[in-house]
């Protein structure tokens, strides 16, 4: 290579007889393709699916496959948070930051049934699902969901991040909370989401 | 700098004539060997205990509350008793709502292997208040403030009374009394939305975030450029 003549850069010319070196794409695969096989997560573990988070990136199952061996403890540099265990009230403000501090693009794996709805802890100190304080792009059941769990869900988040256009701007568009409630999404369906459900109803001790 | 804290060695102060307690067999539900530091309290503070209660082979000594502090006290500082660790505090409260709400204390020699439990109880009606003993053991600072946060007992002569593990501006009351909703008092949005309020900075104090008390402890080159005014931890 290094003996070849230097090509001519000024002209741009097209010979089907010598396309040796030529990669012809569209833009969206290559950045889409990128940014899939890249995804450097945040780990935000506050309970047992973090001990999960933690197998799934050891040797056994080994996250480099999907490049994302690199974690990320600064959101300023991380593509996708990954909320794995129950996040208490007092955290609520604390994973809304780190949202916000997180650069676009980014994606948000809600990981295990706490994060998802609360799971079993249906109680006063513990946030009844994530989606109520920031966007979530997978959620991934189980308590806590074994490794193939979450990968199948990265996979799914790698799936969903090559189906993205660079030429809709909107899926780029920062949600701004509401400036009154900082909530996301109208308090009436967080109160409706937040109903106890199945065996939950009768599990009450208030008013003794 | 002295050594503020003496060296205790498990079981120093055991003599052949005392020796170290046993891991007993067939420990009967009530009843039983009571731990010698019982006799020992309804003997110097003949008014202030008023019952004592060996269950599973545990000792707890129930005492007025008025007099708690002194008997801590004698019960940390007297060399046949030496309790060192003060191991938790806490409180019960009774689904039955007439019997009191008792505060417990354990506490543990290490000198004589003791391990004893103090109640007091607040009957129902009074003002939740007992004597802190953090003027003995320093280490009850976090422990009274848990119990202040989870039972809204206030203690007395605590130095920082602030609730511990929920956010200092929270106003549901008091999570682990019986008359609180599993739920809490507001609806979820409520909730969401006085937590999201709450920045995350306010929940230490000053006084944590300052370094001025151990100012004089910190390495030179610390103290010089602490003193130039760079400001660490932003």
């Amino acid at each position: 290579m290094g003996l070849s003549p230097r090509p001519d850069n000024t002209v741009v010319s097209y010979d089907p007889a010598s396309q040796e070196g030529w990669v012809a794409t569209r833009l969206d695969f290559l950045v889409n393709w990128s940014r899939a096989n890249s995804l450097w997560p945040m780990p935000f573990g506050t309970a047992c699916c973090a001990i999960e988070f933690m197998a799934t990136a050891a040797s056994r199952f080994d996250l480099a496959r999907f490049g994302m061996e690199r974690m990320s403890f600064s959101p300023r540099q991380a593509d996708v948070l990954i909320c794995a265990g129950r996040v208490p009230l007092k955290l609520a403000p604390v994973i809304r930051r780190i949202w916000q501090q997180m650069v676009q693009p980014k994606w948000c794996i809600s990981m295990g049934a706490c994060a998802s709805s609360g799971g079993m802890f249906d109680n006063y100190a513990v946030v009844q699902g994530i989606d109520s304080i920031i966007p979530v792009d997978v959620y991934v059941p189980g308590c806590p969901p074994r490794p193939e769990g979450l990968l199948y869900g990265i996979m799914m988040l790698q799936k969903k991040v090559k189906g993205e256009r660079m030429a809709d701007a909107a899926i780029r568009n920062e949600m701004e909370p509401d400036p009154s409630s900082k909530l996301y999404i109208p308090p009436s369906s967080i109160d409706q989401l937040g109903e106890p459900f199945g065996n939950a109803v009768h599990q009450t001790r208030s008013g003794l | 700098m002295s050594n503020a804290f003496p060296i205790v060695y498990s079981g120093s102060a055991l003599t052949p004539e005392t020796p170290a307690p046993t891991t007993p067999k067939q420990v009967p539900h009530h009843g039983g060997p009571e731990n010698p530091s019982a006799a020992a309290l309804r003997a110097r503070f003949p008014d202030a205990v008023q019952r004592v209660v060996v269950m599973w082979g545990e000792t707890t000594v129930y005492v007025s509350g008025g007099s708690l502090l002194d008997i801590v006290r004698w019960l940390h500082d007297d060399p046949g008793q030496s309790y060192e660790y003060l191991s938790d505090v806490t409180a019960v409260e009774y689904r039955d709502l007439d019997r009191p709400i008792e505060v417990v204390w354990h506490l543990r020699s290490l000198a004589w292997r003791r391990f004893l439990r103090l109640k007091v109880e607040i009957q129902k009606g009074t003002p939740l208040e007992v004597a802190s003993v953090w003027p003995v053991y320093k280490g009850a600072d976090w422990l009274e403030r848990e119990c202040y946060d989870m039972f809204g007992i206030r203690f007395d002569g605590h130095p920082d009374l602030r609730r511990l593990l929920l956010w200092e501006q929270y106003k549901e009351g008091y999570p682990l009394r019986k008359d609180f909703p599993l739920r809490g008092r507001f609806s979820r949005s409520e909730q969401l939305r006085q937590a999201l309020a709450a920045l995350p900075e306010s929940r230490y104090s000053m006084e944590e975030l300052s370094i001025v008390d151990a100012f004089d402890e910190l390495p030179a080159d610390m103290r010089r450029r602490l003193r130039d005014g760079e400001r660490t931890g932003e």
